[in-house]
């Protein structure tokens, strides 16, 4: 079993991410995460979706998906050279005044930044790849977090290849 | 300047539709004032579901898509279990269904429901129209998206205010090419991949051809038997695979699978090549994955990249439709192995062990089926229900073509033969057409007797009546300790009931009266009931039980 990443172009229709997620959680893949937003190709969206499954799961998984009608394209970026990145908004305790000290060191060294601060809290932003945000997700968690989210992973290829419409 | 409905029952026409299966209401009015002097025949059916089954039946008798239409609400949710149907068959039908108009979508208005939503995973794809000016361009894919590839059905959803808005035919003429480009379905095989599958073809000993329902949608009968005869390959076929060589073919093994014949299950645990043609590998048919073909090499040609692989590895796989790849195949083919031995050896078990029952002076279902098969002699069309009436049917009938067996396979639902063979008669209207069904399942549809009475459609209905729901009590004899859970049935005079529709019927209790009582139905021009009134608790064998090898069959001589 391990993760992979992939990169999903679609039609920009209504119903779409419906169709993908439902079909994933129908044969009982599992979606890890997933991200999806408009991309280059005007009338198309591109969604990355890391799902977890042995190499026959995976192919199975990229069929059955590239079978619905609005998915153009299908391609397992895992093997591939590419960026991964995500982003992160936590919202972390920080009554007094040492801690906001300390956790603003650690922002500093993840490159983290500091988007809002509240009376008792600071909201960091952090993007990166999964394990960054994982370990600075673990320091923060003495400090008290208060609230998370995360985008899920988005990913492209190095250098100048696509994932574009040839389907 | 026309209506949407206008341009809706133009479209279907341009598609070549001739006849519709439906059921009224409310936000599909404008549609059905349109149909009303259109050239598009419509039959009114007693159960939307019974639309569904038999636009499918019109498919599967025609090769061409069928069409069904109902109201929003309960009666789109009437077609869902007909949608399934043809969707685990891979039938190509297009259901039309009204919604509400566009401004209450979401607002949980009168008779909504939200059947796009719901039909996603039934449907290869589905459209909610939300302008008039789209219909042409929808109508267009839905069919196209239907018919090609691997087949399915498909779903338009036409709110009220749709089919009632204006198309601006100068603005919005009907689109010439389809352009869909997230689907180009690959329909010649690879030809290194052909090739490979040559090479072992040419040095197996014990090849076996494994062909299912593709064969049938591909329209590629000619090209298998061209195929096995040139090899000198044995043949056995799914359920759903009858009649894509002729049940007397020398070289045919009769079904495989869960209620297959000895021949045809010894000869996929012997054979050292398995050649799967238009096959899904459904757990019907392998029983125990690991000890299917477990001495084989596999070569796999499904039009379905995602079928090959998905529940047996395959050696060679083969992406494209079968009858190109068979085309392509004998063109190439130099040489083929030595099969003669391999050959006697699968026709002595057929001669050994052909399915059998007691032939004795009671009524039993199979000698029934046996009967009504010798007096069709592989003419005209048989559908059938679910259950036991099914299998003898699928084992004591003698198919001899293509498109000549409609039954339900994948979802396996009772209540689809009676109103699929409906749909076969509006596709073929020459031929005989006779369901063979099971008393429960007749029970399920049993309002469209009104459908053939009003109609006068000549559909003939041989009901094997156990009074039992057959094939579950079966399985409570064989592994449940003969404890029959509600599975009794209530005698019903299926005469009278066929009587007070206007139909005739007989019901024959004798094993002597059988021949001329089908003679009396089939020799009738109007639609007939037969109540075979058979042997109350006779079983389907062979049997694989669950979990077991195929080659571990109950009820048969062993070898
Ligand atoms: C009570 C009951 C008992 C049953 N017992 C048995 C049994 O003993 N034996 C048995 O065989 N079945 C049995 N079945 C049926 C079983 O459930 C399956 O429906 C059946 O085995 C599937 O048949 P198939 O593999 O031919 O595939 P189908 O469902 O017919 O699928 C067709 C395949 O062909 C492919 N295809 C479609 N068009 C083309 C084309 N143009 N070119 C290439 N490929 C194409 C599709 O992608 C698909 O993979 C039973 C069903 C019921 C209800
Ligand atoms: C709609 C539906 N409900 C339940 C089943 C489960 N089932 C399979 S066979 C069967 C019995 C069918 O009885 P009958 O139609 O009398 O046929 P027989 O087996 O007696 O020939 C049942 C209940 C089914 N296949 N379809
Ligand atoms: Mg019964």
């Amino acid at each position: 079993m391990t993760s992979h990443t992939l990169s999903v172009l679609v039609e920009n229709r209504a119903g779409v991410l419906s169709r993908v997620a439902g079909m994933f959680s129908r044969r009982g893949f599992n979606i890890e995460s997933l991200a999806v937003g408009t991309c280059e190709e005007p009338g198309m969206s591109r969604i990355t979706i890391v799902v977890n499954g042995d190499d026959a799961v995976v192919e199975q998984v990229m069929k059955q998906t590239n079978k619905l009608i609005d998915v153009i394209k299908v391609s397992d970026l895992t093997e591939r050279e590419s960026v991964e990145r995500e982003l992160a908004l936590i919202k972390v305790a920080a009554e007094s005044g040492p801690v906001r000290a300390e956790i603003m060191q650690i922002a500093n060294i993840f490159r983290a930044q500091i988007v809002d601060v509240g009376t008792r809290t600071l909201v960091l932003q952090v993007a990166g790849d999964t394990d960054k945000i994982d370990a600075l997700e673990k320091l923060l968690r003495q400090y008290g977090i208060k609230e998370l989210v995360r985008t899920g992973k988005v990913a492209l290829l190095r250098g100048s290849k696509t994932v574009k419409s040839s389907k | 300047m026309k209506t949407g409905a206008r341009t809706l029952i133009e479209a279907l026409q341009r598609e070549g539709v001739d006849t519709i299966f439906g059921y009224p209401g409310g936000v599909v009015l404008p549609i059905y004032d349109e149909l009303y002097d259109s050239s598009i025949r419509h039959i009114l059916v007693r159960h939307e579901q019974a639309a569904a089954h038999a636009a499918d039946g019109y498919a599967r008798a025609s090769g061409r898509v069928g069409v069904c239409l109902a109201t929003s609400g309960p009666g789109a949710c009437n077609l869902v279990t007909g949608i399934a149907t043809a969707y685990m068959d891979s039938i190509p039908i297009v259901a039309l269904t009204g919604q509400v108009p566009t401004a209450l979508l979401g607002n949980d208005a009168f008779q909504e429901s939200d059947i796009t939503g719901i039909t996603i995973p039934i449907t290869k794809h589905n459209y909610l129209v939300k302008k008039a000016a789209d219909i042409d361009r929808v109508v267009r894919e839905a069919f196209y998206i239907a018919r090609t590839g691997r087949p399915g059905p498909v779903l338009i959803d036409l709110p009220k205010d749709v089919t009632m808005g204006v198309v601006d035919e100068v603005s919005s003429p009907p689109p010439a090419e389809i352009s869909l480009r997230g689907y180009q379905p690959t329909y010649d095989g690879h030809v290194r991949q052909i090739d490979k599958a040559l090479d072992l073809i040419a040095r197996a000993e014990r090849p076996l051809v494994y062909a299912g329902g593709g064969v049938i949608l591909s329209g590629a009968s000619t090209e298998l038997r061209e195929f096995v005869e040139t090899a000198a390959i044995p043949v056995t076929t799914t359920l759903m695979g009858l009649g894509a060589i002729p049940g007397d073919h020398p070289l045919n093994l009769g079904m495989l699978g869960m209620h297959g014949t000895q021949a045809a299950n010894y000869a996929v645990t012997e054979c050292d090549l398995l050649i799967a043609i238009g096959v899904r590998f459904d757990d019907r048919v392998t029983g125990k994955i690991e000890a299917f073909a477990p001495n084989a090499q596999i070569i796999h040609i499904d039009i379905d990249p995602a079928e090959i692989g998905k529940n047996k590895k395959v050696d060679v796989p083969i992406v494209g439709d079968v009858g190109r790849v068979l085309r392509a195949m004998l063109a190439r083919m130099q040489k083929h192995g030595d099969t003669a031995n391999w050959v006697n050896r699968a026709g002595t078990w057929k001669a050994q062990f052909p399915p059998g029952y007691r032939d004795d002076d009671r009524l039993r279902p199979q000698y029934v089926i046996q009967q009504l098969s010798d007096l069709m002699k592989g003419e005209g069309i048989v559908t059938s229900e679910v259950g036991q009436n099914q299998m003898w049917t699928a084992l004591y009938y003698c198919f001899k073509r293509p498109r000549s067996w409609i039954t339900s396979g994948g979802l396996g639902t009772m209540g689809y033969g009676f109103p699929a063979a409906i749909g076969a008669h509006f596709a073929r209207p020459g031929e005989t057409v006779v369901d063979v069904a099971g008393d429960g399942s007749f029970q399920m549809n049993i309002q469209e007797l009104a459908t053939v009475a009003h109609n006068n459609i000549p559909v003939k209905v041989v009901i094997l009546n156990n009074m039992y729901l057959g094939m579950v009590r079966q399985w409570q004899e064989l592994f449940y300790d003969r404890r029959y859970a509600y599975t009794e049935l209530s005698p019903v005079d299926f005469v009278r009931v066929a009587n007070a529709y206007g139909v005739e019927g007989i019901r024959v209790e004798e094993k002597a009266e059988v021949r001329e009582a089908l003679e009396t139905a089939l020799g009738h021009d109007g639609p007939f009931v037969l109540d075979f009134r058979i042997e109350r608790e006779e079983n389907v064998f062979p049997m694989v039980p669950a979990g077991a090898a195929i080659n571990e069959m109950i009820g048969v001589r062993q070898p």
